[in-house]
């Protein structure tokens, strides 16, 4: 061997050596990564799930004229203003329970059992169908979310009864209706029909899905046009050396890594109280996030459009195409896959953006469902926040379902992103 | 001319005749090393090319043609005569200019920001950098193959039909699908793909995606075409195959091509410009040139000295 050969070789062992623990490095870290992702899911959805469940009461409840004083030929506006409802959910917890006669105690049934809406859905559902009026019949209501949370087993009847909010009566109570089989969990619809509540047991996730749905609409409709004409010109057209155009890339760049929260200053200042466009709505919202989103666009469109070999634009401009029609017969459609990616990417940030949002007042209190990009209405990441930050026991598996949801629109998003990339790819 | 350039010239034996002393000798191969400012003496002395570098029936004519990458120079007051319907071949070394001058004959050098092209350059009488020349319209009438094939990532079909859409040649589908059938029937390729006309075109081997990008130039029916290094990607079967369509597009066509390859451009063309150093030095029939050559430095090209 010659000596260079016994040096080498003698090198050997400590370069595998070093290899293997740079190998080892990664495959720790991605193992340490799943844990955590899988601690985290595991979480959520442990927490998360039984908010998909609700507990339902079933009473059975007299809709006799004599006690809802209206008939089924009176107008809709006369049965909701003048039938008294609330009266006949009482009479039917007072038939249930008849040993519970302290006033005090009745009040108790009628607030603690079911839910404070029992009267308004049995409203609901003789305006839909006047004929129910004169009958007498089974009806389920929504449980109160005190009760709910106990039938869930997160109350423990072992504690002292000053320490809980479900007290020995109301347990007395929910025994005798569970021997009854009146009592029972379903899969609960309410969490994706309705708006916020007070109410953990009447608050659902569709205002702020369809909020974040409008928001992402405005954000996107302008974002993707203004974020890929701007890579157009600056990749395509601008003058390659000027210190303008050298200076406009450095800020986009800036831009980019700029905290969220001071596009929700600036939207503060700017949309609102210079333009004056209506405050926590999707509008101003997806006009912040648009703000948010244009660098992350712009920035990866100038990458996929370098990305387009410069063959591809020789062979267009040798062709006599012009300029534009290099760039939208040939540079874009090869663009599109890496644009599209980006744009998605950037619309699932702008989707769990929450820091901006409160600046422009998105963390109102909103029952009703949005119906316009001007109504007010808040969003997911922020309906979290407001749950999370709410005293009822209830409220915490709400929002670890509003969690699921928002990471089901993550991945639907992501997953998007993938086809798009799948679809539009082309080779050269 | 900076340093860099010149170490291109080094292993040569030129003009300078007493450089023993300037660089050793090389092996036992008795020539003497070049000095390279005396080239470029006698270079900038040429006031026009050595030979006939024009013709009676021209269809470009350029006259004291520079060309300037930001402060380089890159062609040196090149004035050349490209006939009607001949192939004329510039050769010379990497770097040379025959490049960047073939591209200055369709503005393509328009795309390159720092580029500035000064001189007279006329296509049939029209100076084609006038304000007014569009050079749309330019390229439209100045077809351009490159050195690597590069088809549109689009389907066969659509790869022919592009420049006739893009200018309006066709008013209708039969019109365009006899324009496509036509292209692809000259440049050769049509019995090879007619039976899959919508299969993408960059899934063709290197020299049909070659033949695909002529028929894709010649689609729109230029009067010249501008070919940079059409074959230098390619295997000598499939090379072969191109020169003799080159040789029977000449029939329609005046053909400028940029080689590397001595023996093609003895094989293809009539004649011949060799450039070096950003000058072109001379220009003569082909087999003038490759038997009989009249500059020193042309020789010594050929001859396979240097370059």
């Amino acid at each position: 061997m010659s000596q260079a050969t016994e040096v080498v070789k003698a090198g050997l062992a400590k370069r595998y050596a070093r290899e293997r623990r740079f190998r080892m490095y990664g495959l720790v870290s991605i193992i340490a990564s799943i844990l955590f992702l899988t601690f985290l899911l595991v979480t959520i959805f442990a927490q998360g799930l039984p908010a998909f469940s609700q507990t339902y009461i079933q009473l059975k409840v007299d809709l006799s004229p004599e006690v809802l004083q209206v008939t089924q030929d009176d107008s809709p506006e006369t049965i909701r203003a003048d039938g008294k409802f609330t009266k006949v959910v009482q009479n039917a917890l007072d038939e249930r329970f008849p040993g519970v006669t302290d006033r005090r105690e009745r009040m108790a049934l009628m607030r603690e059992l079911v839910s404070t809406n029992a009267p308004y859905r049995l409203m609901n559902s003789v305006l839909d169908n006047p004929d129910l009026i004169g009958t007498t019949r089974d009806v389920w209501f929504l449980s109160s979310d005190d009760v709910d949370t106990f039938m869930k087993g997160n109350i423990d009847p072992s504690l002292p009864e000053a320490d809980r909010r479900i007290k020995d009566h109301h347990i007395a109570w929910i025994e005798d209706l569970e021997t009854a089989g009146q009592i029972e969990k379903r899969f609960n619809t309410v969490i994706f029909t309705e708006g916020d509540s007070r109410e953990p047991e009447q608050a659902g996730i569709l205002g702020a899905l369809v909020g974040s749905m409008y928001t992402m609409l405005v954000a996107l409709l302008l974002s993707f046009p203004i974020g890929v004409a701007a890579a157009i010109y600056l990749e395509e057209f601008a003058p390659k050396n000027n210190p303008f155009v050298d200076f406009i890339e450095v800020n986009i760049n800036n831009l980019a890594a700029v905290p969220s929260i001071v596009f929700g200053l600036l939207g503060l200042a700017v949309f609102i109280q210079f333009f004056g466009v209506p405050r926590s709505t999707p509008l101003v919202g997806g006009l912040v996030l648009t703000l948010m989103s244009l660098p992350t666009i712009i920035i990866a469109s100038r990458a996929a459009l370098k990305a387009v070999p410069p063959s591809i634009r020789e062979a267009a401009f040798g062709m006599g195409a012009s300029r534009v029609q290099t760039v939208f017969h040939h540079t874009l459609p090869l663009a599109m896959p890496g644009i599209l990616t980006g744009t998605i990417i950037s619309m699932a940030q702008a989707l769990g953006e929450t820091a901006p949002l409160l600046m422009i007042s998105m963390i109102a209190f909103i029952i009703d469902i949005p119906d316009g990009v001007t109504s007010p209405a808040t969003v997911l990441p922020v309906q979290i926040y407001l749950w999370s930050d709410s005293p009822e026991r209830a409220f915490t598996e709400k929002t670890s379902a509003a969690i699921i949801i928002l990471l089901f629109f993550l991945v639907v998003m992501n997953l998007l992103a993938v086809l798009f990339r799948k679809k539009f790819e082309r080779r050269w | 001319m900076s340093n860099a350039t010149a170490t291109t010239l080094d292993p040569n034996d030129l003009v300078n005749h007493d450089a023993e002393t300037a660089a050793p000798k090389k092996g036992s191969v008795a020539e003497q090393q070049v000095d390279i400012t005396e080239v470029i003496k006698e270079l900038e002395n040429l006031t026009q090319p050595v030979g006939q570098p024009f013709v009676e029936d021209q269809k470009f004519k350029t006259r004291h043609v520079d060309v300037f990458y930001d402060k380089t120079q890159a062609i040196f007051d090149a004035n050349l005569d490209i006939g009607r319907n001949e192939v004329i071949s510039m050769i010379g070394p990497s770097g040379c200019g025959k490049s960047t001058y073939l591209r200055c004959l369709n503005r393509m050098n328009d795309t390159i920001p720092i580029c500035r092209v000064t001189g007279d350059l006329l296509l049939d009488d029209e100076n084609i950098y006038d304000k007014n020349q569009d050079p749309v319209l330019l390229r439209a009438r100045v077809g351009m193959v490159f050195q690597k094939p590069n088809p549109f990532p689009k389907s066969i079909y659509d790869n022919v039909a592009y420049g006739p859409r893009l200018h309006g040649l066709a008013s209708n589908r039969s019109e365009l699908d006899e324009i496509v059938e036509e292209s692809l029937t000259k440049a050769g390729l049509f019995k090879e793909v007619k039976d899959r006309l919508q299969t993408p075109g960059t899934g063709l081997s290197g020299g049909q995606q070659q033949r695909l990008c002529i028929a894709r130039a010649i689609a729109v029916s230029p009067e010249v075409i501008l070919m940079d290094e059409p074959t230098s990607a390619l295997d000598p079967i499939a090379t072969a195959t191109i020169e003799e369509l080159i040789d029977e597009l000449r029939e329609s066509f005046t053909i400028c091509i940029v080689t590397h390859s001595m023996q093609q451009a003895a094989r293809i063309s009539q004649r011949t410009a060799y450039f070096h150093m950003g000058y072109l030095v001379e220009v003569n029939e082909t087999s003038t040139v490759f038997t009989n050559p009249e500059h020193q430095l042309t020789e010594n090209y050929i001859t396979g000295r240097f370059g």
